[in-house]
């Protein structure tokens, strides 16, 4: 095939990737755009298969293979398992960015001289610098999603300083990387570079708790279409610019959101820890009582009420409660009660994650509503039941601006008429700070597993 | 331990202190319980119902309080006129006791028990903080009053609530003044609202408006000053003679305009204050209704007579003592939870044995008689929580916000500058320096940037999860770059590499795209 063909052939991937990107603005379109995908990646291997001229073999045994392992892990994976499957799936762009790299050093594809020359070295440093982090912060943040890593933030004395060291480093590094002339010198300082990178990439992660995962993961998915785009610029292929660019270009933004969401700087999240940098400033006064409710009452509430809002969080996740949430949804929507779900942009360990569970729970989507969008509401609802979630339904985010998380945009619910929260315990949400929800007058607890605890409700919601 | 729930004794008393349900959770706490035969008769609980939750039903009255080591009542303890004798004095030595004692009006009771060594709870001695807002009987029977008051005013008013315009004329609805918005005040406004009249309410103490309000009623304000009746403990304190007279005038003059005068008013330990004189209901309209909430504590209105409905000057005044009696059966529910409550904090081991914790604020205002002691009265609770923010959380002042808006603001466009400057030496670099190729890739690099910024935005936040799965499979492409050494790969090394990356590659994009497919798929209408 002509380099010519190839190049249109790449030009109508770039297009298929973009459509399918555009496609994910609606769920009627979401379908159309993830075909639009696949579509261009079988477009583009496609076409550079044919400009190939050997290893046809290897290549296809080894797309085969990917695929063979790929596709039924996808089949098998449960949906609360998401955020660790995707997170696993950047530390594969990760290594391949990393391996490509250095292929790309050692058997350069172009030839190349002069400033050409060195603004590949460059290519190819970075590329691999942004792989091994990608790499092995995903397989972190991975493990800590997945429960096989202590989920707390890790907080070495000096980490900020050592950070900085790892960088500094890198960067002398890749200096001596671009003065020498010789490739096993040159291999050995890519080497080092990448041990670095990888201590630099585990470390970070280790330093961000649960809650600020959200954050982590969009930006490990930026970070792998970066790495993306620098291998592109290091072989001279605009396609690989051009989804490295889509795919870095979305992760920043998915990191926006969720730190404006939070309210916390971008910078603040990386850094990592929430709990060390604040003093709990509102200690609950002790005078303050909880109200105890059981699930028979809770039941009678729902029973009466017209307006229903569901504000499910991480805990409805972790007890994996969603599918006792669908059905009570069911019920209450046959007797005529106005169900819907109000969800915060980080409830979850992934944005969108609350999302995706309900659609598993067979939750119909236009019912499953957004912050901006359900706030208002509040005031004329009669119950609302907060499953799992803390610092996202935290009245002191709104009231007390001596807060930690004054400013945090939040769901009112305590706006309501009642509030029901579905808690194990009273222990405080991510950031460390009391919930003066529980105080209210007009909120109830309810204790124990959210599962068990919805399972009630649905008994007594049928009986 | 043995509780037993006798039969009240008091005239037309129907409640009762322990309902099945609360007697089931009483067992749960490690109590037996028994029940005197027809003590819920009244309230519409059967003995059967109480046994079938696990209680017994004791033979007669004598046995119920010999048996029992815990008495809980309503009433306070009272001669039992069929057996002459005094309920004290039926009970065992040493025994326990929670009901309502009234501890100032009653000296001599509190003596017979200290006598006996009984350790009493007086339930109208509890502190009135929130932490005991769950215990709190007086609140509960209050509220069931208030809404009483307001159904005992229509059934004495020869009228409707609500107005109405039909074909047979037109009925203006009925007026209503609440004095008093203690929990009794906001429940009678709550109930006439809500059958349609017209409500005005008027209370010392200014702090109450907004509940008034946000129970749908007008408030009626005495233009006085900063005069403000806010006592201890959420009650009403004594005001100033001239703040009595204009508010005199006040009710004088709603007194003639109003159809229903429903009067809450009540000092602690004080006898309740007259608001309302002859005069006044001598000015009210033929048919008006007043109810006394207060005539157990010698009335409101100077012509109540408590316990009984007087007429005069055409007005009916009502001046039940009995108004959570006649509801029987939901004051002895909301009563015996009350008690379950106090019980459940008392016996925190679950062990049917109650520890008298005379650390805890609330116990030790409850208890009036602890063994053979007299504790009442029990030292002064610290001062009234003020609804006001505590000084040290104020809001930062308008002026200080709009300087840290500014300081932010200044700093943020620091920021910019300094991005805007590095980003434009960036590129200056790059377009004096770079050579032709890699400006062709550094464009479409920017353009694509930008597009996908574009895209993205559009995305719906309810599909992020399968953006980035989505993303992650289509970040999978660098399987071209891994495909193109694959194909060309001279050294055995790179081979291998390539061979990897090929493989991970592939793994992330078909894991990636049947991944999104599955969760797209999920996502209905």
């Amino acid at each position: 095939m002509s380099t010519g063909l190839v190049s249109v052939a790449y030009v109508v991937a770039s297009i298929c990737f973009i459509l399918s990107l555009g496609g994910l603005s609606h769920q009627e379109s979401a379908r159309r755009g993830n075909l639009y995908g696949v579509a261009g990646i079988i477009i583009a291997v496609g076409a550079t298969l044919a400009s190939v001229d050997g290893g046809v073999t290897a290549i296809v045994i080894a797309v085969l293979l990917g695929a063979g392992i790929g596709i039924p892990i996808a089949n098998k994976v449960e949906m609360t398992q998401m955020p660790q499957l995707v997170a696993l799936l950047h530390s594969f762009v990760g290594l391949a960015a990393v391996l490509v790299g250095f292929s790309g050093y050692i058997e350069p594809l172009i030839a190349t001289t002069g400033a050409e020359h060195t603004i590949k070295l460059v290519e190819v440093f970075v590329g691999i610098f942004i792989g091994a982090v990608t790499f092995t912060g995903s397989l972190v943040a991975c493990g800590k999603l997945d429960g096989r890593i202590d989920s707390k933030a890790l907080t070495l004395p000096g980490r900020h300083l050592m950070n900085l060291v790892a960088v500094i480093a890198c960067v002398l590094l890749g200096a001596w990387f671009l003065g020498t002339e010789s490739m096993a010198l040159g291999i050995i300082a890519l080497v080092i570079m990448t041990v670095i990178a990888s201590v630099l990439g585990i470390h970070l992660i280790m330093a961000i708790g649960g809650a600020d995962m959200p954050v982590v993961v969009s930006m490990l998915n930026s970070y792998s279409g970066w790495a993306a785009a620098s291998i592109g610029f290091m072989l001279g292929n605009d396609l690989l610019i051009v989804v490295g660019a889509l795919v870095g270009s979305s992760g920043a933004i998915l990191s926006y959101i969720m730190c404006k969401a939070m309210n916390r700087s971008f910078i603040s999240v990386i850094l990592g820890g929430f709990g060390q940098t604040t003093s709990s400033s509102s200690a609950a006064d002790s005078d303050q009582t909880v109200y105890e409710s059981s699930a028979d009452d809770v039941c009678e509430e729902l029973r009466n009420a017209d307006s229903v809002i569901i504000v499910p969080g991480y805990g409805m996740a972790v007890a994996q409660a969603q599918n006792g949430v669908s059905e009570m949804t069911k019920i209450l929507r046959e007797r005529g009660v106005n169900v819907r779900f109000g969800i915060h942009p980080v409830a979850g360990r992934l944005p969108g994650h609350m999302n995706v569970l309900l659609a598993e729970a067979h939750v119909p989507y236009d019912i499953v509503l957004e912050m901006d969008e359900i706030n208002a509401d509040f005031p004329e609802t009669d119950v609302v039941l907060v499953i799992g979630a803390n610092d996202t339904v935290n009245p002191a985010a709104a009231e007390d601006p001596g807060s930690p998380i004054a400013g945090m945009p939040v769901l009112e619910v305590w706006k309501a008429r009642q509030v029901v929260v579905l808690k194990r315990g009273m222990a405080t949400g991510y950031s460390g700070v009391e919930n003066p929800l529980f105080f209210k007058d007009n909120t109830r607890m309810l204790f124990g597993d959210a599962k068990e605890s919805i399972d009630k409700l649905v008994g007594g919601l049928r009986g | 331990m043995k509780i037993g729930i006798p039969r009240e004794i008091f005239k037309d008393e129907r409640r009762v202190a322990a309902t099945p349900p609360s007697v089931h959770k009483l067992i749960g706490l490690g109590y037996e319980v028994v029940v005197e035969g027809g003590a819920g008769e009244a309230a519409n609980y059967s003995d059967a119902a109480y046994e079938k939750v696990g209680a017994s039903i004791a033979a007669d009255t004598t046995s119920l309080w010999r048996e029992a080591d815990f008495i809980l009542k309503v009433r306070a303890p009272m001669e039992n006129p069929a057996l002459g004798k005094h309920e004290v004095d039926l009970m065992k030595d040493g025994a326990f006791l929670v009901s309502y004692i009234w501890p100032a009006q009653n000296p001599e009771l509190l003596e017979k028990l200290a006598a006996k060594k009984i350790t009493s709870f007086a339930i109208d001695s509890l502190p009135r903080i929130s932490r005991a807002q769950k215990m709190d009987a007086l609140s509960a029977m209050a509220n069931i009053a208030g809404y009483r008051a307001v159904i005992e005013a229509a059934n004495n008013f020869g009228r409707f609530f609500t107005g109405q315009v039909t074909a047979a004329g037109k009925v203006p609805p009925a007026k209503v003044m609440v004095i008093g918005a203690g929990v009794a005040g906001l429940a009678a406004i709550g109930a006439a609202n809500s059958m349609g009249a017209i409500v005005r309410a008027f209370d010392t103490r200014l702090e109450v408006k907004e509940q008034v309000e946000s129970m749908g009623a007008e408030f009626l304000e005495l233009d006085f000053g900063d005069e403000e009746g806010s006592g201890g403990g959420g009650y009403a304190k004594q005001m100033s003679d001239e703040f009595i007279k204009a508010e005199m005038a006040l009710f004088a003059e709603q007194a003639e305009e109003v159809d229903i005068i429903i009067t809450t008013a009540l000092i602690p330990g004080k006898p309740a204050p007259k608001l309302i004189t002859a005069d006044m209901v001598k000015s009210m309209k033929p048919g008006s209704v007043i109810v006394d909430l207060a005539s157990e504590r010698g009335g409101n209105c100077e012509l109540t007579e408590p316990g009984k409905v007087a007429h005069h000057h055409g007005v009916t005044l009502i001046g039940y003592t009995d108004l959570p009696s006649r509801m029987a059966k939901v004051a002895s529910d909301l009563y015996a939870t009350n008690l379950v409550h106090l019980l459940t904090e008392l016996t925190p081991e679950k062990d049917g044995q109650p520890q008298v914790n005379m650390e805890d604020d609330v116990i030790r205002g409850l208890t009036v008689v602890k063994e053979d002691e007299i504790t009442w009265p029990p030292p002064q609770p610290e001062a009234p929580v003020s609804t006001a923010p505590p000084p040290g959380t104020e809001e930062p002042s308008a002026a200080d916000k709009a300087a840290a808006k500014k300081h932010a603001d200044r700093r943020s466009l620091i920021g910019k500058s300094v991005l805007l400057v590095v980003t434009a030496l960036a590129l200056y670099g790059v377009g004096a320096h770079a050579p032709e190729s890699f400006l062709q890739h550094f464009t479409v690099f920017v353009l694509a940037c930008f597009i996908g910024w574009q895209v993205i935005w559009n995305v719906t936040p309810s599909l992020h999860t399968p953006l980035m799965s989505v993303t992650n499979a289509i970040s999978g492409i660098i399987v071209i770059g891994a495909i193109l050494h694959l194909a060309q790969a001279e050294n055995i090394a790179v081979g291998i590499m390539a061979f990897v990356a090929v493989l991970i590659a592939s793994i992330n994009v078909g894991g990636g795209f049947r991944v999104t497919h599955r969760m797209l798929k999920m996502f209905r209408k």
